[in-house]
């Protein structure tokens, strides 16, 4: 398949751009900060999404969602990275969505994705215990009790923790820390006894929970997909993620670029625009080529996600990276060539650069999928 | 030595899309088919002692004299010139316009009276560039493509051409992965991992850049189809392209430890990785170096001002 935005496709970016940029430009991130707004994204906006059949974009139309592929939700989460704007859709309708689609009963499916498409339903998954994404490592108890299942242990960087109806948690039935063997994902409401939730505001000003879950009781049929046998379901769930979160990077990384290279053109010193020295078109240039190679990797991801999800796991590793390691350094170099402009809160570069920096750790940083990349090809 | 095969490279990559953009029927015609079956080995004389980096300011004079120019100066880097049949040239024919304006495209036979090579000996052992000289080559005014005092054009979009085929030079891989190479040489661990922590890093790192700029390959053909491509893209390109190649080779040389470092022996069949590994230092030379295209992407896609 073509690395081309087909005509639909490009139509899509363009909606999703319009809708973004006019409701929710950078400014719209700062209000929701500076007012400590208690919910952390727009719940009007959130409709809206919802209405454009973007908050059920991956759900099945027989549940009520548009259907789309992977490419498409990159298409989204990149305009999103244009204009940081804060909203459940990685969380409720990349993740959560694609985790019961691809894991739940029918019973399950016909509960919670209808609730997603129209908007009405958050849901985040909770994996993260320590302090670097390592999801084999996870450890929080899942112990058998009757019939069902007790719950005890914490997850942190829980995306939309605070706001979120329903956590996908990430469990042990069996095993210890670091084996595949032994992973279950249990749907919890986030009203169950026993859950507490303590929001984190996050250097970015989006949104995250600490959870700790304390004895939480839960029934046979809150288990998504198959007890101890959750590790594939899981790989698959977190590239679909790590996919999405490297798009949003790249429309950060370009954004940033544009930001950057617009000042090059307008900033003087030494009686000169500060784009004629050599010095800066160099590293411009060589960050323009960066953010296109990455560009064209994270399209090859999302591509091979949408072909099979089982077979995308290198071209995943790839484009988080890549993506990672970009948009390190776009923003970076934002920040560096705005000058002293770019230290002050009062312009948006520092926004880009603070959101950036928890994409990067999002579902594993460059190191991470470099090392499984390693991994994977046998070395 | 190891590079890419002269015939396919100047011919079908370089000259042929030329030609056929700027070439008259009766060019096209005499030279496309050969072209097409290999028969002429072509070279290309653009680079010249003082003019490099800077090549619009070649200084290779031909005279007009009746029907025919009359060429005298001389070029460098000719790759293969010992070896070609023909050559397309770039030289000035008018020294009085501003230095992109008085360059015209010349076509011809190596075989020419005054025309006398001498190879280069490079760091690799090698000689796959010449010197080539002209003393009063006499060539039919007709073998110019495109207008008379117009080449640039000509050279300028057959650069492209180069470049994208450089850059891919770096994609091609050397038939087994980086890390099974290195693994012979440096041992694995208990896990099976590379026993150098800081080496499988860069392996990895590598691979991640490698794959990457596949992808990026396989998009830049996909937006020329799509009639989306900027045509400076190529430069873009060829940087890295040829940068990842030197990284590539800087592995191996850290893979292979005392193993690469032999010149001579049978072992080391003539030092091939060596001399290899030399080889791509060249990358990011020749076509135009690096820094020329990092001031190309400034200037044509960026349009940062006075690139």
């Amino acid at each position: 398949m073509a690395l081309v935005l087909t005509e639909e496709q490009s139509m899509l970016r363009d909606s999703a751009r319009g809708l973004i940029s006019d409701k929710a430009p950078v400014s719209h991130l700062r209000h929701l900060r500076d007012s400590k707004d208690p919910t952390g994204f727009s719940k009007e906006l959130w409709q809206s999404f919802a209405e454009m059949g973007y908050a059920g974009l991956l759900v099945p139309e027989e549940f009520g969602g548009s259907g789309l592929g992977f490419m498409e939700a990159g298409i989204v989460t990149e305009e999103i990275g244009r204009t940081l704007m804060p909203s459940p859709f990685l969380a409720t309708s990349v993740v959560a969505a694609s985790a019961l689609n691809r894991g739940g009963s029918a019973a399950q499916k016909s509960e919670y994705l209808p609730k997603i498409s129209n908007g009405s339903l958050l849901a985040t998954l909770a994996i993260d215990e320590g302090a670097k994404h390592r999801p084999l490592q996870t450890n929080l108890q899942a112990v058998r009790a009757g019939n069902g299942f007790k719950l005890s242990g914490a997850k942190a960087l829980v995306v939309d923790g605070h706001v979120a109806d329903l956590f996908i948690v990430a469990a042990r039935t069996a095993g210890a820390a670091g084996k595949r063997e032994g992973l279950t994902l249990f749907l919890v409401n986030s009203k169950a006894k026993g859950v507490a939730i303590e929001r984190t505001i996050m250097v970015d000003a989006h949104n995250a929970a600490r959870i700790e879950f304390a004895n939480v009781e839960l029934t046979a049929d809150s288990v998504l997909g198959e007890v101890d046998q959750a590790a594939g379901l899981l790989d698959g769930i977190l590239d679909i993620g790590r996919g999405a979160v490297a798009a949003e990077m790249v429309g950060l990384s370009d954004e940033v670029f544009g930001r950057t290279v617009e000042y090059l053109k307008n900033r003087k010193q030494f009686g000169k625009l500060i784009g004629e020295f050599q010095a800066l078109q160099h590293r411009a240039a060589q960050l323009y080529v960066d953010i296109e190679i990455t560009r064209a990797a994270v399209m090859k991801a999302l591509q091979a996600l949408d072909a099979d999800v089982a077979k995308a796991a290198s071209a995943v590793a790839v484009a988080k990276a890549r993506a990672g390691t970009t948009a390190t350094r776009a923003v970076q170099e934002g920040v560096q060539m705005h000058g002293g402009m770019g230290m002050t809160d009062q312009f948006d570069i520092g926004f880009f650069m603070k959101r950036a920096r928890i994409c990067e750790e999002l579902f594993g940083d460059a190191n991470y999928h470099t090392e499984q990349l390693a991994r994977a090809r046998g070395y | 030595m190891g590079a890419r095969p002269p015939l396919s490279s100047f011919g079908i990559w370089m000259l042929g899309p030329a030609l056929l953009k700027y070439g008259n029927d009766a060019q096209k015609k005499e030279h496309l088919p050969k072209i097409a079956a290999g028969e002429i080995r072509w070279c290309q004389g653009y680079s010249e002692p003082n003019a490099g980096s800077d090549l619009a300011s070649l200084q290779t004079r031909a005279e007009s004299d009746g029907d025919d120019f009359v060429i005298t100066g001389s070029k460098i880097w000719t790759s293969y010139a010992n070896y070609a049949d023909w050559i397309f040239c770039l030289v000035r024919t008018d020294p009085t316009a501003k230095k992109h304006d008085g360059i015209s495209f010349i076509l011809f036979d190596m075989t020419s009276k005054g025309v006398t090579t001498k190879p280069i000996l490079l760091i690799s052992g090698y000689s796959p560039f010449c010197e080539t000289f002209f003393d009063g080559v006499r060539v039919p005014k007709s073998h110019v493509v495109g207008t008379v005092n117009r080449g640039w054009d000509v050279a300028k979009y057959l650069l492209q051409h180069e470049r994208a085929m450089i850059s891919g030079m770096g994609e091609r891989g050397v038939g087994r992965p980086l890390g099974q190479i290195a693994a012979d040489s440096v041992g694995t661990d208990a896990l099976g991992r590379l026993d150098d922590a800081m080496l499988r890093g860069q392996i990895a790192s590598f691979d991640v850049d490698e794959a990457a700029l596949a992808a990026c390959a396989e998009r830049a053909v996909d937006l020329a189809k799509a009639g989306q491509a900027h045509p400076a893209f190529s430069s873009a390109m060829k940087y890295y392209g040829t940068e990842l190649n030197k990284r590539r080779y800087e592995i191996l040389m850290s893979a292979g430890g005392v193993d690469a470092l032999e010149w001579e022996s049978e072992r080391s069949r003539q030092g091939a990785r060596p001399r290899a590994w030399l080889r791509t230092k060249a990358n990011s030379i020749e076509g135009g170096t690096s820094e020329v295209m990092l001031g190309i992407v400034a200037k044509r896609i960026l349009d940062l001002p006075g690139a």
